[in-house]
């Protein structure tokens, strides 16, 4: 079972809400699929996002995956831990392996994400 | 066919193993309609007679001139230790160490590549390298717009002028490239017009992403590297540095100069001519721009019981890998010339190599005084390591007319920069070690008998035989 | 044994000492480089390794046994023919007359050259079909580039410049796509129909007038002749988009199929796989172009022209206003074409259409040989290479294809290209070549097979491997996290060096 806290995409990213403040990373089953992560390519600071735009790229040894913002909203930090520990999208996805914080622009938005259960069904098959 | 195993009853065998009568029926596939015409070429060689066929061509090619011919392909000794260890199978016939439990010689030597052309550029990071010194330049300028997001790149006139074409035809995409002029006259002729630069890079729309220049330049002379890296940082800009390897054992490195990304040719590193390769480019840079440097890297790692080996590393980056999104088309390289240029180095050792360049200057020196002599003075008056412009009456045809003496007087600079009328009557030459004095004073000889007869100077008289043949051939 | 050597070797900087080496060049005179202004000299020399040639050529050849190389033994990597280099081309390509010839040399010095590259382009045009071959690409990428970008040339010189989309399988080399974005193009995936081929439909619903090009690999890199090339090219052509044919696979069909007949506008030729020429460890190779009337005009610059009397030379600077213009230094890798011309003359028609005849042959007898143990994901005849899946041994045992490819180095054989196509489950590209005799191929699949079932009874024994390389497998993720990419004497003190 996933974190039952978090909001899902269909392409595995995880969001958390904190009042305006909206987390993202991706799953330990995107993670696992990727295998060993080795790079994590981030948004610069203030750049405005459209929910489901893709605002990154995350690298594999041996394979690549553009990342897509689960919510809109202004990038107010990023993870700058990942550029020298990038291993931390494999071994601590929901919580050191975090990516973005992003202004939520519309809390809306959440509504047309996957909750846990639905995120563990999509997983379930496959 | 000549290079196959297979018997008849070899085929049969495969054929009957496949319930097939006729290798035809594997061809079903291809629709009737396309099928292909008779193949109309000629009949297979043996190889005796494919030996004196290739024999003959060679032969007509003229590689027995005194040659003073370089811009940008230079004449070197090569210890013949580099061609014999490439002659190994065991390199030339493998490929991209892809397994990399079965690949580390070839994945070492690249680490070491990489090593030693960072040792000579004075910076981080060495792809295993590009096509050649034009290709290297081109990815090089994309790198700067990558890095910048911004879309226009300086180049000045005093790189290369295929390399610059090549910078044409890759930015045709959609990127914007404009040149540099060169000083037209006083002490900096010949080198990169710095005030135009500046007012180049004052002109912020669109805005500029790099600036290239080459160290030496294509006319042989030395810039002002600093000051052009200074003006390009200024403006937010990168720099990119055009080198050529040899006299990088002499002259400062870009690392010291504060270049972002050397680019050059690396055939003087032990490759022969070879009428333009395979060659060798060189790109290298800092650490900051690693995630922009195209093309294979290889990294120093362990294995599984700690062993240090070697591996293809970030590979993500790559085509391959990232397809539409990948920072060069780039697959295959030129391994077996990295490898050629680091046996080189190895062999010929940091002092050799600073032997390599000071000699070729001093002969350089000696080929001035010569022409010089015979009425054949610089275009330009600034520094030069070992290639210089010099100015003869009707350069094409005095050149032609060399040409039948066996001699190759350099480069019909008009030829390659049409539009320059500042070097019409302009011959590009250089000296490098493997030049000798005799070949310096049949030059000048032939020359001046050429340009009306002014008796040469100071020729000694170890020279008489040849000067007595030349003689002879003229008549 | 996979390879001969089984000692890693030091640094070539840890082989050095101060002192060594010299006795190369004589020295120059003291004051060689007065001359020179100081602040254009280099103030540190750099550190580089002092040897003497002994210690030079023992450490390259102890290197070199590291390595599994074509004359070490048989390597069927998919996609890339790693068919033998016969040793007169090396003879050839060092002829003084070729080594030694300056690329900048008059026309007047370089007959014998410049005849050669003459009649390579045509016998290149005479197997392509094609109306001219270009010379001057160094490899098969840029190739494709040269071929995109006159693609380009053509559709802005009608002023039809709507077109920003080249559209490609899904099953295409990498290097496709990477092109159509290098050229300023979008690039347009397409998935590929059940049987492996291209899906016409889903091509058709792709084309329009933002089409400028379809790119397209055949065989394809499944191994398949697309059997409604005819179709496409018709489909393409319709919407006034041009079509590309990516020529990597040429090998299987030569004297069958000529692209330029059957109505493509364009394609490349990689010289190190079709032709011969040795692929040293990830190059040179060369990769011309051939084209068809409508892009004629747009070749890169300079062509080879044979003139009345008989001579030859290259186009001047500007003489061809219509050409995209250079894609390199010089005429091209001139010493690896010298090779290729070697290899077409030894073959001759006859010899070329044995080669292509002898690698489908080899192919299909070895897939014949795995099905059974191996999925064969498209079952009908291929052409020079295959696909074979170890999907169901996976599920079975938890062995994967990487496991197996691992495996194969402990039989002594270079493992297939894995994992691609992309499109095909723990996929495994085998590409035998014309020059495997049948006692190899059964060798190899008897090996294979044997794999199969260790997978079964010992899978340690394969997950583990390779047991006899020089190497276990490599920690790749520390490589590429804190990548190490230069020699520092610090960094030899983390790993300490063999020996």
């Amino acid at each position: 079972m996933v974190p039952t806290d978090l909001h899902y995409t269909k392409d595995h990213e995880w969001v958390r809400v904190d009042g305006d403040r909206a987390t993202v990373g991706i799953t330990a089953y995107a993670a696992e699929q990727l295998g060993d992560i080795v790079f994590v390519e981030l948004p610069d600071v203030g750049r405005s996002l459209d929910q489901f735009a893709a605002f990154g790229v995350v690298e594999s040894v041996k394979a690549v995956s553009d990342l897509f913002a689960p919510v809109g909203g202004e990038v107010v930090e990023t993870n700058a831990t990942l550029t020298s520990q990038p291993e931390l999208v494999n071994s601590d996805p929901y919580d050191g392996g975090w990516m973005v914080r992003l202004r939520l622009a519309d809390a809306a938005q959440l509504d047309g994400l996957l909750d846990a259960t639905a995120y563990d069904a999509l997983i379930a098959a496959g | 066919m000549p290079y196959g195993p297979h018997t008849a009853a070899d085929r049969a065998r495969m054929l009957g193993a496949l319930g097939l009568s006729s290798v035809d029926q594997l061809f079903d596939d291809i629709p009737p309609a396309l099928r292909a015409s008779r193949l109309d070429l000629p009949d297979p060689e043996p190889e005796l007679e494919l030996a004196a066929r290739l024999s003959a061509l060679a032969a007509r090619n003229r590689t027995d001139l005194a040659s003073f011919l370089g811009a940008g392909v230079y004449r070197h000794w090569s210890p013949p230790a580099v061609d014999q260890i490439l002659l190994r199978g065991e390199w030339y016939t493998a490929y991209t160490p892809y397994q990399p439990e079965i690949s580390q010689g070839t994945l070492q030597s690249i680490y070491e590549y990489e090593s030693l052309l960072a040792e000579l550029v004075d910076l981080d990071v060495v792809s295993a390298s590009h096509y050649d010194g034009a290709a290297a330049t081109a990815e090089a300028a994309l790198m700067t717009c990558r890095q910048t997001r911004r879309e226009r790149v300086l180049v000045s006139r005093g790189v290369h002028p295929h390399y610059r074409e090549t910078l044409r035809t890759y930015f045709s995409g959609g990127l914007q490239l404009d040149e540099i002029p060169l000083v037209a006259d006083g002490e900096a002729a010949g080198t990169t017009d710095l005030v135009a630069l500046d007012r180049m890079l004052a002109e912020a729309d669109p805005p500029v992403a790099g600036i290239i220049a080459a160290q030496p330049d294509f006319l042989g002379l030395l810039e002002p590297m600093p000051a052009i890296g200074a003006l390009a940082h200024a403006a937010g800009a990168l720099f990119v540095s055009v080198i050529e390897p040899v006299g990088l054992s002499v002259l400062a490195p870009p690392g010291a100069y504060g270049a972002d990304i050397a680019a050059g040719e690396g055939q003087p590193l032990g490759i022969a001519p070879q009428y333009g390769g395979p060659y060798l480019g060189i790109l290298a840079t800092t650490d900051a721009l690693v995630r922009q440097i195209p093309g294979r890297l290889v990294g120093l790692t362990t294995d599984l019981d700690g062993q240090r080996a070697f591996v293809m590393t970030m590979r993500a980056r790559e085509q391959d890998i990232r397809r539409d999104k990948a920072a060069s088309n780039i697959c295959t390289n030129q391994a077996l010339l990295a490898l050629a240029a680091s046996v080189y180095l190895a062999t010929i050792g940091p002092h050799g190599l600073r032997d390599v360049a000071a000699l070729g200057a001093a002969r350089a020196s000696e080929l001035e005084s010569a022409l010089a002599a015979v009425g054949a003075p610089r275009i330009h008056s600034g520094p030069y390591l070992n290639e210089f412009a010099v100015r003869v009456p009707d350069a094409r045809r005095t050149h032609a007319r060399l040409l039948d003496r066996g001699i190759l007087a350099g480069l019909v600079l008009a030829d390659v920069e049409p539009d320059d009328s500042s070097l019409a009557d302009g011959l590009l030459v250089c000296a490098t070690e493997v030049t000798t004095a005799q070949e310096i004073e049949r030059f000048a000889d032939a020359l001046a008998e050429i340009l009306g007869g002014r008796p040469p100077t100071g020729v000694e008289a170890g020279a008489g035989s040849d000067r007595s043949t030349l003689a002879g051939s003229a008549r | 044994m996979s390879v001969t050597g089984t000692r890693l070797q030091p640094t070539i900087f840890e082989r050095g000492r101060p002192g060594r080496g010299g006795g190369k060049i004589p020295h120059p005179p003291k004051d060689a480089l007065d001359r020179i202004p100081a602040a254009a000299r280099r103030v540190t020399p750099p550190a580089l390794p002092e040897m003497n040639e002994a210690d030079v050529v023992r450490h390259y050849v102890n290197l070199s046994q590291l390595n599994y190389a074509v004359d070490t033994g048989f390597y069927p990597l998919g996609s890339c023919t790693m068919k033998f280099n016969p040793k007169l081309n090396e003879w050839a390509a060092r002829l003084p007359g070729f080594a030694n010839l300056h690329p900048l040399a008059p026309d007047a010095a370089a007959q014998g050259t410049l005849q050669m590259l003459f009649e390579l382009e045509g016998a290149l045009a005479e197997i392509s079909g094609m109306r001219a071959v270009s010379l001057q690409p160094a490899a098969g990428a840029q190739g494709e580039l040269t071929g995109i970008l006159m693609v380009r040339a053509y559709h802005r010189s009608r002023g039809d410049t709507a077109r920003d989309q080249v559209l490609v399988p899904d099953s295409s080399h990498g290097t496709n796509p990477a092109t159509a974005s290098m050229a300023g193009y979008t690039t347009v995936t397409i998935p590929s129909a059940e049987d492996g081929g291209v899906d016409l439909d889903a091509f058709r619903a792709a084309l329009g007038p933002r089409t400028a090009a379809v790119m397209i690999t055949n065989p394809s890199t499944l191994g398949l002749f697309e059997a409604r090339i005819g179709e496409l090219l018709d489909a393409v052509h319709a919407v006034g988009a041009l079509a590309y044919m990516d020529g990597a696979n040429l090998n299987a069909i030569l004297g069958r199929f000529k692209p330029g007949e059957a109505g493509f506008d364009v394609m490349h030729f990689n010289v190190h796989k079709t032709f011969s020429t040795p692929h040293g460890g990830g190059g040179p190779g060369a990769g011309p172009v051939g084209v068809g009337e409508t892009l004629l005009p747009y070749l890169p610059e300079p062509r080879v022209l044979r003139e009345p009397e008989g001579t030859y030379r290259l186009e001047r600077v500007g003489e061809r206003p219509t050409s995209i213009g250079r894609m390199r230094s010089y005429a091209g890798n001139t010493g690896v074409l010298v090779r290729a011309y070697a290899y077409i003359r030894a073959h001759g028609a006859s010899g070329l259409r044995e080669v292509s005849d002898d690698a489908v042959l080899a192919a299909n007898y070895l897939k014949s040989r795995l099905a059974g143990t191996y999925d064969i994901p498209h079952d009908r005849a291929c052409k020079h290479e295959f696909v074979a899946s170890a999907s169901t041994i996976k599920k079975r045992t938890g062995v994967r294809t990487l496991d197996i490819a691992k495996r194969l180095i402990d039989y002594g054989f270079h493992p297939p290209t894995i994992y691609f196509p992309l499109i095909v489950e723990e996929g495994m590209l085998i590409e035998p070549t014309e020059t495997e005799s049948v006692e190899t191929l059964d060798a190899f699949a008897d090996a294979l097979i044997a794999i199969a079932g260790e997978a079964e009874t010992t899978p340690d024994l394969v997950t583990g491997a390779p047991h006899t390389a020089p190497v276990r497998r490599l920690d790749e993720a520390t490589a590429a996290r804190h990548p190490n990419l230069r020699w520092r004497p610090v960094s030899g003190a983390e790993t300490p060096c063999p020996d």
